[in-house]
C-alpha cells in the first residue's frame, strides 16, 4: 500500500511549497516532529559552542593570574556562555522534546497551531544567529573615558555584561559599543519564539487532547510541558518590557535604570529576576518531566504519587513567581524583605522535595533495567538533590550573603541546571532515540557517556563549592596566587575536559547509531505512555485512528493486569494486540488531513533581525526590509489554505 | 498516627530547647575538620575563606551556615542512600518477580511534606533571627563611609576628616558601621572573615556592619561583576590596636609637606603637579582637584601597603610597572598613560615614597 | 476537501483558535501589568523635574478616550450585524470601528507632539520616558487593530463575505479590539487621572 499526497486544490496567491524530502521540505514544514528534530540540532549546535565557550573560560581560570585571555574576552565568554547555555541550548532542546513528544502523548495529530510552530522555530533561529552575529557586527570597549591596553579583538566583540546585564554595567555608558544592544535584542527576538510557542502548546494541551485524554491522565512530561508553558507566557512578558526600557536607555537615552535621570538600577533587578527565578524552572521542569517518564518505565512500577508530583510541580511554577528578590540577598533589600524571600525560598524546597520522594518510592521495590536512559535518570535524582540542598543554604540568608556572587553559587547552579536539567535532556535523548530514528542506540557507548560525564561533572562542580566558600568570586577573569586557589581550578579544568570527551562519546553513538542501529521495535522498552503506541519511526500522521484513552498509563494497562498479590501480568491476547497495533499504525484506513508546509513562516521570522539591526544601527532602510518581510509572510500567512489530505490507494 | 504523633512531640522538644540544639551541634565542629581535612592539606591560609571568621558578625553566619550544612548531610545522606540502595537491591535480576503495581500512599505522602517543614522551620527561626542581627546598627560603632570606584573602594572617615583608598583601617575589636554607595555601577563589598557581601548602589546608601576580634589584616574583594577590571578591584583591612589607631589617625589628619630643593623626591613632586597628575588625585598640602575626585587620594600613599585597587603591592617595582601604562595591568582603568620617561618615573616613585 | 479524520478536537468545546487568542491576551495582560506597575513605581519617584501634570490637557484627552470607548461599541454592532448575516451592515460597521480607532491615534499623535513643544520629551526624564513607552505600547496595539479592522474590511468585500468561523475572523478580531480598549480605560485611570 503506497499512499499518495493530493496537492491542495484551493487557490492561493503563492505557489504553494511542495517538496517532500530535502532542504525545502524542512524549511517549510509544519510537522511537529521535523520541527522538533530541527530545535534539538539546532541547540545542539548552541550547546557545543556555549560547551566550547565553557572550555574557553576553564583554560583561563586553570592558573592565576593567566594571560590566556584579556579581560574584554573573558567578559565576553563567560556573558556568552551563560546566554547561549540558557537561551540557546537548554530552552530550544527541551523545546524539541515538546514539540516531537506533546502531540504523540495526547493523541494528537499536530499542535494546535502548526504554522505558529514552525514559526517560533525559525525566530529562534534567527534570534540565534542575530545574537551571534556579535562576533561579527558587534563593538565592545572600555567604559566612557576608561583606556584599554589593547583592541578589543573579534572575540572580545561580544555582549559582556554578564546574563543578567545588571544595570547601569550593561548601560551605554560603561558597555559602550553594540555588543550589549545586540544581546537585549536578540534575547527580545528569542523571547518571541518562546512566547509563540507557550501559547501554542497551552493551546494544544487544552484543545487537542484525543477522546478520554482527561487532565488527570495526561503523562507527566504532557503536565511539565503545561506548567513551563505557563511559566513562559507568565514571565517572558516581564523580561520583554525590562529589555524594552534597557534598548530604550542603550539606544535613545533615556534613564529608566539610571540614576541621574530619576531610574532605579535595582529595579532591574526585580524585574530580571521576576522572569530570571520562573526561568530556573523553566529550565528544569521538561527533565523532571522526562525523569517522571523514564523512572516508571524502567522500574516496571506506575509513577508514585503521580497527583502528588503534578502539583508538586504546579506548586514550584506558583511558588517561582515569590522568590525573585533571593538573588538579591545583598542588593538593597530590607531584613523584612530578606526574611520574607528567605522564608518562600526554604518553601519552595518542599514540593521539589515531594517530587524527589516520589521518584524514590517509583523505584523502590521495583525491578531496575539499568540501561542508558535510566542511569541518566537516577544520576539527574542524586545530582539534582545536591543543587538542591544547596539551594536550601542559600535560603539561610545570612550564609546566602557569603555564599553569593562565589563559585559556590556557580556551583548549585550548575547542579541543577546541568546535574539536573542537562542530565534528564540526555535521559530523555536516548529514551526516546528509538522512536524518532527507528533505531536502537548502542548501549555500552551510552553506558561510557554517562559515567564519563558523572565523573567529569562531579569533578568540574564539585570542587567549585569549595572555591566559592575560599573566597573565588565569580566572573572573575584572574584570581591573585596569593588566595590560594590554584589546585581546585586545575581539578575543575580537568573535569571539564572530560565532560567535553563525554560529549564527543555521545556524538558518534548518535551518528553511528542513527546510521547503522539495530532497528527499533516499536515499544521497546515496554513502555506505558501513547507515543509507544505507534511505529518507529512515527510515521508523518502519528495515529492512524484517534485512540482512546480510559485511563492513566493506558497502554500498559491494555498490556498488563494485576494479580491478587498487585503484580504486573502480560495478558495473554497481549502479542496478538501489539502485532494488530503496528500493522494498524502503519496503514491507516482513512483521509489523513495534515497542515500543508508553509513558506510563510520563515519569510515572517527573517523580518525580525532586520528590525533588530534597524533598532541597533538606526537605519530606516533595515526597518523597512524588516516591515516588508513581515508583511509579505503575515499576508501570505493570512491567504493561503491550511490542511492538506494524504489519500490512500486502498481508500480509492 | 504514631508516626505523626512523635513527630509533633519531636517538633515541640526541638522548639523548646532550640539554644541547646544549636549550641550541641556545633561542637560536631571539630568533627569538620576531621572532615575536610584534606581539603586544607591542599589549602591552607585561604585570605578570602569565607569559613574562618575573625568577628562576631561573620561567626554568627557561620554558625548558621554549619547548621544548615549538617542537616543537609544529614538528608543527602538519608536520599543518596535510598538511591543506591534501590539500585543495588532492586536491579533487575534474571529471577525478578514483576514489582507490585503500587500507585502512592497519601501518609507517605504527608509525611514527606511535614517533616520537611519541620526541618526548614528548625533552620528558618535562626535565619530570621541573624538576618535582624546583622542589620541592626550596633551601638557606639565608628562610622565610615565606603565608595565604590570603578575599579577601587574609596574609604572616608566623617568623623576624623579623613578619606582613603584601597586599605580600610578599623581599630580591632569595635563595630563598624559602613555606610556605601556607589559612583558609577554595582559593587559588592566583602571581607570574608568580617561579614557577608553587601551591595554599593548607584543613587543609593547600603549598610554593612564589621567587628574585628583582633589585630590583624584582611583581604577583601568586589563581589558583584562590575566590568572589565572587576577581578582586581580587591581591598585590604587592617585592624589595629586601639593605640595603633589613634597613631594612625593622626598621622593621616595630617597633610603632605611641600617638597623644595633638588631631592630626587622633589623632582617627583614636580612630574606629580606637571604631567597631568593633578587632573584626579589629590595631595592635601600640595594639590587639590577641581571637580570630581575620581582617584584615590594619594596623600599617604606610601602609608598603604597595595595599590591600584589593591590589585598591586605597593613595591617600586609594581609602580613602576603600574606608571608604565596602567591599563595593562587594569583593563579599562580611568588612569591614562602619560607617557611618562622612566626618569620621571624614578622621581615619581621616589615621591610617592615620601608620602607616609 | 473532506474534513473526514477522525480527529476530536477540541474537547473543551472553546474554539482553538479562539482559545489562542484568550492565551495571548493572558500574557498581553502580563506585558502591560509590567508597563504599568513600572510607570506607576517611576511615578512615584521623588525625582525633580518636569512631570505629567505641567503638561497635560484632560478635556482633550478624556475626549479622545471617548472616542475609543465608542468603538468597542461599533465593534459590538458589527458583531451583531455578522450574526443577522447583514454583510453591508457588517462591513459599515467594522469601517466605523477602524475609523474611530485611527482617530484615537491621530489625536495621541496630536497630544504627543502638543508634549514635544512644550518641552516634554522621550529623554527629559523618567517620567516622560515611561509616559511615552506606556502610552506609545497601547497605541502600537490600537495600530495593529485598525490594520486587523481594515483587513477584516478588505475581506468582506469579497464575494464570499464574512463568516463567523475559519480563517481570520470577526470575532478573533473583536476579542483583540476589546482587550485594547479595556487596556485604555486603565491606563487613562492610571496614567491622567491617578
Amino acid at each position: 500500500m503506497t499512499k499518495i499526497i493530493e496537492p491542495s486544490k484551493q487557490s492561493s496567491i503563492f505557489r504553494r511549497p511542495s517538496s517532500e524530502t530535502g532542504i525545502w521540505s524542512w524549511i517549510t514544514t509544519v510537522d511537529h516532529k521535523k520541527i522538533g528534530i530541527m530545535y534539538g540540532y539546532a541547540a545542539f549546535f548552541f550547546l557545543l559552542i556555549g560547551g566550547l565557550e565553557a572550555l574557553i573560560l576553564r583554560i583561563q581560570l586553570s592558573q592565576p593570574d593567566n594571560n590566556f585571555l584579556t579581560a574584554a574576552e573573558y567578559n565576553a565568554m563567560f556573558t556568552m556562555h551563560g546566554t547561549t547555555m540558557i537561551f540557546l541550548a537548554i530552552m530550544p532542546i527541551s523545546a524539541a522534546f515538546f514539540n516531537y513528544l506533546l502531540p504523540l502523548q495526547i493523541g494528537a495529530r499536530d499542535v494546535a497551531f502548526p504554522r505558529l510552530n514552525a514559526l517560533s522555530f525559525w525566530i529562534f533561529i534567527f534570534g540565534g544567529a542575530f545574537l551571534y552575529s556579535t562576533f561579527i557586527f558587534g563593538t565592545a570597549g572600555a567604559p566612557e573615558g576608561g583606556y584599554l591596553a589593547e583592541e578589543v579583538g573579534w572575540l572580545g566583540s561580544a555582549p559582556n555584561g554578564g546574563w543578567f546585564g545588571y544595570q547601569p554595567n550593561a548601560g551605554m555608558k560603561y558597555s559602550p559599543g553594540t555588543a550589549m544592544d545586540y544581546w537585549a535584542i536578540g534575547l527580545q527576538i528569542l523571547g518571541v519564539a518562546s512566547l509563540i510557542s507557550a501559547f501554542n502548546f497551552i493551546t494544544t494541551i487544552i484543545n487537542m487532547r484525543t477522546e478520554g485524554m482527561r487532565f488527570m491522565r495526561m503523562p507527566v512530561f504532557t503536565w511539565m510541558t503545561f506548567a513551563v508553558s505557563f511559566l513562559l507566557a507568565f514571565s517572558l512578558p516581564i523580561i520583554a518590557i525590562a529589555l524594552f526600557y534597557v534598548t530604550f536607555d542603550r539606544k535613545f537615552g533615556t534613564t529608566f535604570f539610571l540614576t541621574e535621570g530619576g531610574g532605579d538600577p535595582i529595579l532591574w533587578q526585580h524585574l530580571f529576576w521576576l522572569f530570571g527565578h520562573p526561568e530556573v524552572y523553566i529550565l528544569i521542569l521538561p527533565a523532571f518531566g522526562i525523569v517522571s517518564e523514564v523512572l516508571p518505565t524502567f522500574s516496571r512500577k506506575p509513577l508514585f504519587g503521580y497527583a502528588a508530583i503534578v502539583f508538586a510541580g504546579f506548586g514550584i511554577a506558583f511558588i517561582g513567581f515569590g522568590v525573585w528578590a533571593h538573588h538579591m540577598f545583598a542588593s538593597a533589600i530590607s531584613p523584612v524583605a530578606q526574611a520574607g524571600f528567605g522564608l518562600s525560598t526554604m518553601v519552595i524546597a518542599v514540593p521539589t522535595g515531594v517530587k524527589i520522594f516520589n521518584w524514590l518510592g517509583t523505584i523502590w521495590g521495583g525491578k531496575l533495567k539499568l540501561n542508558t536512559p535510566m542511569l541518566f535518570s537516577l544520576g539527574f535524582i542524586g545530582m539534582f538533590v545536591i543543587g538542591g540542598l544547596s539551594g536550601v543554604t542559600h535560603s539561610i540568608v545570612p550564609a546566602d550573603t557569603q555564599q553569593t556572587d562565589t563559585y559556590y553559587v556557580v556551583a548549585h547552579f550548575h547542579y541543577v541546571l546541568f546535574g539536573g536539567a542537562l542530565f534528564g535532556i540526555f535521559s530523555g535523548l536516548y529514551y526516546w532515540f528509538p522512536k524518532v530514528w527507528g533505531k536502537m542506540y548502542n548501549e555500552s557507548l551510552g553506558k561510557i557517556h554517562f559515567w564519563l560525564m558523572m565523573i567529569g561533572f562531579n569533578l568540574t562542580f564539585g570542587p567549585m563549592h569549595w572555591l566559592g566558600l575560599q573566597g573565588q568570586v565569580r566572573r572573575t577573569w584572574v584570581y591573585a596566587e596569593e588566595t590560594n586557589l590554584q589546585f581546585w581550578n586545575i581539578i575543575v579544568t580537568v573535569g571539564a575536559f572530560i565532560i567535553a570527551l563525554s560529549i564527543i562519546v555521545f556524538m558518534v553513538n548518535w551518528i553511528f547509531s542513527k546510521r547503522n542501529g539495530e532497528k527499533a521495535p516499536f515499544d521497546p522498552w515496554d513502555a506505558r505512555t501513547l507515543e509507544w503506541t505507534i511505529p518507529s519511526p512515527t510515521p508523518v500522521w502519528n495515529f492512524s485512528t484517534a485512540p482512546i484513552v480510559k485511563s492513566l498509563d493506558d497502554f500498559w494497562h491494555t498490556k498488563y493486569s494485576e494479580d491478587e498479590d498487585g503484580r504486573a501480568v502480560r495478558r495473554e491476547e497481549t502479542d496478538q494486540m501489539l502485532l494488530e497495533l503496528e500493522e494498524d499504525g502503519l496503514n491507516p484506513s482513512e483521509h489523513i488531513a495534515l497542515p500543508n508546509p508553509s513558506y510563510f513562516p520563515i519569510v515572517l521570522a527573517s523580518g525580525l533581525p532586520f528590525l533588530g539591526y534597524a533598532v541597533i544601527y538606526k537605519s530606516i532602510p533595515l526597518a523597512l526590509i524588516g516591515t516588508v518581510l513581515l508583511l509579505v509572510g503575515g499576508f501570505g500567512w493570512g491567504t493561503e489554505p491550511l490542511e492538506e489530505e494524504i489519500h490512500l490507494d486502498s481508500d480509492e | 498516627m504514631i508516626t505523626l504523633y512523635t513527630v509533633s512531640t519531636l517538633f515541640l522538644i526541638i522548639v523548646d530547647n532550640i539554644n541547646m540544639l544549636v549550641k550541641n551541634i556545633f561542637k560536631l565542629k571539630n568533627l569538620r575538620f576531621l572532615a575536610l581535612i584534606f581539603l586544607y592539606a591542599c589549602i591552607e591560609n585561604a585570605p578570602l575563606d569565607s569559613l574562618s571568621p575573625e568577628g562576631p558578625y561573620a561567626r554568627s553566619i557561620d554558625e548558621l551556615f554549619w547548621l544548615t550544612f549538617w542537616i543537609a548531610v544529614v538528608i543527602f545522606l538519608i536520599v543518596q542512600g535510598a538511591l543506591l540502595f534501590s539500585v543495588f537491591v532492586f536491579k533487575e535480576k534474571p529471577d525478578s518477580p514483576e514489582p507490585k503495581q503500587i500507585h502512592g500512599n497519601t501518609k507517605l505522602e504527608i509525611l514527606w511534606t511535614v517533616i520537611p517543614v519541620i526541618i526548614l522551620a528548625v533552620i528558618a527561626v535562626p535565619t530570621v533571627r541573624t538576618i535582624f542581627d546583622l542589620a541592626n546598627e550596633p551601638e557606639d560603632a565608628l562610622k565610615i563611609e565606603v565608595i565604590g570606584h570603578q575599579w577601587w573602594f574609596e574609604y572616608k572617615y566623617p568623623d576624623y576628616d579623613i578619606t582613603t583608598a584601597n586599605v580600610l583601617v578599623i581599630p580591632a575589636d569595635k563595630p563598624i558601621r559602613l555606610e556605601m554607595w556607589s559612583n558609577d555601577v554595582l559593587h559588592n563589598y566583602w571581607v570574608p572573615k568580617l561579614n557577608g557581601k553587601r551591595y554599593l548602589v548607584p543613587g543609593q546608601t547600603t549598610y554593612l556592619n564589621l567587628h574585628a576580634d583582633s589585630p590583624d589584616e584582611f583581604w577583601a574583594q568586589c563581589g558583584e561583576y562590575c566590568g572589565l577590571s572587576h577581578s582586581k578591584m580587591r581591598g585590604r583591612v587592617l585592624s589595629l590596636s586601639e593605640s595603633d589607631f589613634e597613631t594612625w589617625v593622626k598621622n593621616q589628619q595630617q597633610n603632605a609637606n611641600k617638597l623644595e630643593g633638588n631631592s630626587l623626591a622633589a623632582e617627583g613632586q614636580q612630574v606629580y603637579l606637571n604631567a597631568g597628575c593633578t587632573q584626579c588625585h589629590v595631595i592635601d598640602g600640595v594639590w587639590d582637584v577641581q571637580g570630581d575626585r575620581i582617584a584615590p587620594n594619594l596623600t599617604h600613599f606610601a602609608n598603604r601597603n597595595v595599590f591600584a585597587g589593591a590589585a598591586l603591592y605597593n613595591t617600586e617595582e609594581n609602580l613602576s610597572k603600574w606608571l608604565a601604562n596602567p591599563a595593562e595591568i587594569k583593563p579599562g582603568t580611568f588612569m591614562p598613560n602619560l607617557e611618562l620617561t622612566e626618569v620621571e618615573i624614578n622621581a615619581l616613585i621616589a615621591y610617592l615614597g615620601t608620602l607616609k | 476537501m473532506s474534513n473526514s479524520h477522525s480527529y476530536p478536537h477540541e474537547p473543551t468545546g472553546v474554539e482553538t483558535r479562539k482559545l489562542g487568542m484568550w492565551v495571548f491576551l493572558s500574557t498581553e495582560i502580563l506585558f502591560f501589568g509590567t508597563l504599568i506597575t513600572t510607570f506607576m513605581i517611576f511615578k512615584g519617584s521623588d525625582f525633580p523635574g518636569m512631570k505629567l501634570t505641567d503638561v497635560y490637557d484632560i478635556p482633550f484627552t478624556s475626549i479622545s478616550s471617548f472616542i475609543l470607548l465608542m468603538s468597542s461599541l461599533t465593534m459590538v454592532l458589527a458583531h451583531n450585524a455578522l450574526e443577522a448575516n447583514d454583510q453591508e451592515k457588517t462591513r459599515v460597521w467594522l469601517l466605523a470601528t477602524a475609523m474611530l480607532g485611527a482617530v484615537f491615534l491621530a489625536g495621541q499623535i496630536y497630544e504627543f507632539t502638543e508634549f514635544y513643544h512644550k518641552g516634554f520629551e522621550l529623554t527629559t526624564n523618567i517620567f516622560s520616558s515611561s509616559f511615552y513607552v506606556l502610552t506609545g505600547f497601547h497605541g502600537l496595539h490600537v495600530f495593529v487593530g485598525v490594520v486587523l479592522l481594515l483587513a477584516l474590511w478588505a475581506i468582506g468585500q469579497r464575494q464570499k463575505g464574512l463568516t463567523l468561523e475559519g480563517g481570520m475572523n470577526l470575532e478573533f478580531v473583536a476579542l483583540y479590539w476589546h482587550f485594547v480598549d479595556i487596556v485604555w480605560i486603565v491606563l487613562f485611570t492610571v496614567v491622567y487621572l491617578i
